[in-house]
């Protein structure tokens, strides 16, 4: 149904955006500044909250608030509109975004203190959160390419943030030109199912006039694709599927296309926090969710997103565990939770991924604003192995970041583990639908497990090197690597209040966030109730995988199943084979902080592997294979022999044409007599010339 | 064998070839001019050719024109050579290029 309020959640931000560029400049009061882009943010926050709760709200009905906003795009069958929707799918993501961006918004104004640039890192963050909204609440495919590539913009203004720095702007350049190596795939995936099903719409507006059959129920009925590798170039399902799934690589840091997030670090951390941990790089995940009935029927490539997701994973945490500065472990870290997210949409648990992008947004942004607290009390010292004891001198810090350790290591009763744990459960538990064998979903369930494992160790190594030990920032600095912007040795302090209340917010929720998504086998030993609350909240509008092996559909062989949603069983042998599986869980949780803590509380500059430190020589193999060759066959031949050669050749070739022409014409007016005569002599040869060819008149 | 008409006009048209070639690539005026009664008197023997080999008499009134008209010309250019030459103390012509518009 209508609801004209909806634009206002885009629109706030974009105007606290516009006031901030334009008379933030001017006025330069930083609580001017801070107040205008806290308040859009909250502004949003609040009216999502109440369109998503009220009575007949997003997440309390089946049917989207929708706003159409105004005609945009209407060419022939075509057509894409300025139009919203907020279904439970963006409602959900519409408030982790307001919210947990508020929070953000809020420690930046304490992080950002005394900065020139004040203003505009507000007016741009701001830009961010309108693109980013767009992106989820667009109700077609091109409107969230706008947001989509509108989020790109901002995550490249903002990674270049300090533009002073030539590794801030590089980082910045990499970050948007792989985004646009995957923007390609995304693209061809939108033609695609453009020619395939005639529309871009998700949801169908027949009171404004829209399209009135969309992108994704023209698959509701259609056959399912076979498992097969032929299915990729064949055009159909799987082939959009791949495509679309290349743009979300790219936007989502999986391989091949992680590169940019680690050096996107350079960034101001509230940035690294809100762009690179909650929002935007989830963004994929929400791509593919919301398409997930076109990955429903494309078996082929639920199976290559299940594979790159664990190979992620798993890639990530290795790099993760070797690094040293703070920001670019949690880069990893963000890198191999994605991985989770999917795989986990890779073996049809959409509903997983989406609960594992909230719980991860809640303790990601923690850790990262918390991390930004630490480096804000070190006086910007990123390094670990300088750090160190710092616990006695941020508490609320250093408790804070507790429960974010926990979270993300898997430890109950934080948020972390029931996301995971979920995850690890459904890919156990795969069907054979896009996966070659049912054994295969085991080797995923191992590779996963294995890296739980590692993110509790390599978690337990940062928080053990930052808070705890020797305090080793009291080193003199010039034994070490002298640092030209300190002078002298560095006290920590605890950050301001504007700080910390973001932290404490983030902290309860990551502690108490996970009660939204308690799988029946454990609520079932309290009481035998199903309070999986965001189980029963997203299940509607997210796309089942039949439970049969690859493309048969459940639905062939049981037709009286075909309007109900096939849910995760709950039969006794599958109950108990789930609590033991979280058991194992919570076991890993557990054994990667006792590994982590003995081998680094007594040795927390244990030096790790070179090739995990320089994570593993890809960007110096991606310059050497792809960047150094493009750039070679660029400069040498399209700027060398196309552009100077051809075209300004041809240029500066009318040029020459007609200077030679003035040359000659030259000897006309010249006083050279010896060339009037040849004029004459010429002259007379082509009148003669004439008649002889022409015929001589006759007298 | 009888000498042909094709014969007389082709040492015309040679000399007056050669004629030509030496107008625009001589650089002393005298031979410039030397040149030009060249091809003034090819000319004449195409007319006398033409005047004897089909018994018409107007081909030789065109020659006395021509004649007459060659004489004064060389007498008139002969003059202003010479007034160039007193001003300029040189033969060639590519100096007197002066008269540019």
């Amino acid at each position: 149904m209508e609801n004209n309020l909806l634009s206002l959640i885009i629109f706030a931000p974009l105007a606290g955006a516009a006031v901030n560029w334009l008379i933030g400049r001017r006025v330069r009061d930083e609580r001017f500044i801070g107040a205008v882009a806290c308040g859009s943010v909250a502004i949003s926050a609040l009216v999502a909250f109440y369109l998503a709760f009220k009575s007949g709200g997003a997440l309390r009905s089946e049917t989207p608030v929708l706003d159409h906003i105004w005609t945009w795009l209407q060419v022939g069958a075509f057509r894409a509109d300025f139009a919203l929707a907020m279904d439970r799918l963006s409602g959900t993501y519409a408030l982790f975004i307001t919210f947990v961006g508020f929070l953000i918004h809020l420690f930046a104004v304490g992080y950002m203190h005394g900065e020139a640039g004040f203003y505009r890192f507000f007016a741009f963050l701001n830009l961010f959160m309108f693109s980013m909204l767009t992106l989820v609440l667009g109700d077609n495919f091109i409107l969230m390419f706008v947001g989509w590539e509108g989020v790109g913009l901002c995550s490249y203004l903002l990674i270049g943030y300090y533009f002073d720095k030539k590794e801030a702007g590089d980082a910045a350049k990499k970050a948007f030109i792989t985004n646009r190596i995957g923007d390609w795939g995304f693209v061809l995936g939108i033609m695609l199912t453009f020619f395939v099903t005639g529309s871009v719409s998700f949801f169908a507006n027949p009171a404004a006039g829209e399209v009135t059959h969309t992108a994704l129920s023209f698959f509701k009925n259609a056959q399912v694709e076979p498992f097969t590798a032929g299915a990729i170039l064949a055009g159909g399902a799987t082939s959009i599927a791949v495509l679309l799934f290349i743009g979300a690589a790219g936007k989502s840091a999986q391989i091949p296309l992680y590169v940019w997030l680690p050096d996107a670090m350079a960034g101001p951390t509230p940035v690294s926090a809100l762009i690179h941990a909650a929002t935007m790089v989830t963004a994929g995940v929400y791509m593919i969710v919301r398409c997930s009935e076109i990955f429903g029927h494309a078996p082929t490539a639920m199976f290559i997103v299940a594979i790159i997701g664990a190979a992620t994973a798993l890639f990530a945490a290795t790099i993760g565990l070797a690094q040293n500065d703070i920001k670019k472990v949690l880069a990893y870290s963000t890198i191999s939770q994605l991985g989770y997210m999917f795989l986990a949409c890779g073996v049809g648990a959409f509903v997983a991924a989406i609960f594992h992008v909230i719980t991860h947004a809640f303790f990601k942004a923690l850790l990262f604003l918390g991390s930004g607290s630490v480096i804000h009390g070190m006086h910007h010292e990123q390094d670990m192995r300088r750090m160190g004891g710092l616990r006695k001198y941020m508490p609320i810090t250093f408790a804070t970041m507790i429960t974010g350790w926990l979270a993300i290591s898997g430890v109950p009763i934080f948020a972390g583990f029931f996301s995971k744990d979920e995850i690890l459960w459904r890919t156990w538990s795969a069907p054979a639908f896009s996966l070659p064998s049912t054994g295969f979903s085991k080797l995923l369930w191992a590779i996963g497990a294995l890296t739980a494992l590692l993110t509790a160790v390599y978690m337990t190594r940062m928080m053990v090197m930052t808070f705890w030990g020797e305090e080793r920032f009291r080193e003199s600095h010039e034994s070490k690597h002298p640092e030209p912007d300190h002078h002298g040795p560095v006290e920590p302090h605890e950050s301001p209040w504007v700080m910390t209340l973001p932290l404490i917010v983030l902290a309860v929720l990551s502690t108490v966030g996970g009660f939204i998504g308690v799988p029946y086998a454990l609520s079932s030993v309290f009481a035998d109730r199903d309070v999986n609350v965001i189980e029963h909240t997203l299940e509607p509008v997210v796309a089942t995988v039949p439970p049969g092996t690859h493309g048969e559909s459940l639905v062939d062989q049981h037709p009286e199943l075909a309007f109900e949603p096939t849910h995760v069983a709950h039969s006794r042998e599958e109950i108990s084979a789930e609590r033991l599986l979280a058991g194992i869980s919570v076991l890993i949780g557990l054994a990667g902080i006792g590994l982590g803590w003995v081998i680094f509380q007594k040795r927390p500059l244990l030096a790790m592997p070179r090739v995990l430190e320089n994570k593993y020589y890809v960007d110096e193999i991606y310059d050497a294979a792809l960047i150094r060759p493009i750039e070679g066959g660029s400069r040498e031949g399209l700027w060398k022999i196309l552009d100077i050669g051809v075209i300004d050749g041809f240029l500066h070739g009318i040029g020459e044409v007609v200077t030679e022409a003035g040359r000659l014409a030259r000897y006309l007016q010249a006083g050279f007599v010896r060339a009037y005569a040849a004029i004459i002599l010429v002259g007379a040869l082509i009148l003669i010339g004439l008649f002889a060819w022409k015929g001589f008149p006759s007298p | 064998m009888e000498p042909q008409l094709s014969w007389y006009l082709a040492l015309s048209a040679i000399l007056f070839t050669i004629g030509v070639t030496g107008v625009i690539i001589k650089r002393n005026v005298i031979a410039m001019f030397m040149c030009i009664e060249l091809m003034l008197n090819a000319v004449n023997l195409t007319f006398v050719a033409f005047a004897s080999f089909f018994q018409d008499v107007t081909g030789q009134l065109f020659v006395f024109i021509v004649m007459t008209v060659a004489a004064a010309e060389a007498a008139v250019g002969l003059g202003i050579i010479i007034t160039i030459f007193r001003n300029r103390e040189s033969l060639d012509v590519d100096e007197a290029s002066i008269l540019k518009l």
